[in-house]
């Protein structure tokens, strides 16, 4: 029989994937879009948990407190801020491509990567804040 | 020429017999969330430091109750609906992908059930 097109002998070019292609900043602020909404869907756990943990008594409260308050538990909420604020913003400039804006390239490319910055400057503006509201800062 | 029936059209589903409906429910949470995730932004940087009885008062008031529920609410809603786009996207062998999607919507009620119950066990 003669060799089909997987044999060896017709070693064709595959059509490329991500790791072929040069990043433009849209397709990763898309990419980041996704791998944020699966990032807070899990973070949903904590916030279930927390409202658990006042539900059931100061000991359960404190134990949550003393995990998020660990370095750890801060790398985790501050991920977390960071995934709340990307996926905030992002989500509104899908809303506004559901109504026809925001495709031209300038704006695309300006809009991600802005929307990169501005989530780094929330997720610090957060904590400053929530520090600040502790006491700690 | 189209060979899709009249009534077909105008009932506007196609292929997946289930129209936009996902779609537009992912949107119409996703509105939801822009003023609720603001507010629930608010409300977990207040809780930080607080004591347990403070941290008790804050939720039993009944709008931060309020707005936690429709927190998390919106929140379960859209993430069940997003978590199953990216199955759809991703997992293509039917078995794997019916067993997935029953854990999402698992995942999803468990969470809302563990929320709203604690929410309603603060505030009542």
């Amino acid at each position: 029989m003669a060799d089909t097109p997987q044999s060896p002998a017709h070693q064709r070019p595959l059509s490329p994937f991500i790791s072929i292609f040069r990043w433009p900043v849209t397709m990763a602020a898309s990419i980041t879009h996704r791998v944020t909404g699966v990032g807070l869907a899990l973070g949903m756990i904590l916030v279930a948990w927390l409202l658990i943990a006042v539900a059931t008594g100061p000991g359960a409260y404190d134990t949550f407190m003393a995990l998020g308050g660990s370095i750890i538990g801060r790398l985790i909420l501050f991920g977390f801020a960071w995934a709340v604020v990307f996926h905030f913003l992002n989500g509104i400039r899908h809303l506004a491509w559901d109504v026809g804006y925001g495709f031209k390239l300038p704006t695309a490319l300006g809009a991600s990567f802005g929307i990169y910055v501005l989530s780094i400057l929330g997720a610090i503006a957060i904590f400053a804040w929530g520090y600040h509201r502790a006491g700690l800062l | 020429m189209s060979i899709r029936t009249p009534f077909s059209r105008v009932q506007g589903l196609g292929s997946a017999h289930s129209g936009t409906e996902h779609f537009w429910r992912e949107r119409a949470s996703s509105v939801a969330l822009i003023p609720l995730t603001a507010w629930f932004v608010y409300a977990a940087t207040h809780l930080i430091g607080l004591s347990y009885d403070d941290a008790f008062t804050f939720l039993h008031d009944p709008v931060n109750a309020i707005a936690m529920l429709l927190f998390v609410i919106a929140s379960v809603v859209h993430m069940t609906l997003g978590i199953q786009v990216v199955i759809e996207d991703y997992v293509h062998t039917e078995g794997s992908k019916l067993l997935l999607f029953l854990a999402n919507k698992a995942f999803g009620w468990i969470i809302g059930v563990a929320s709203v119950f604690a929410i309603l066990r603060i505030a009542l």
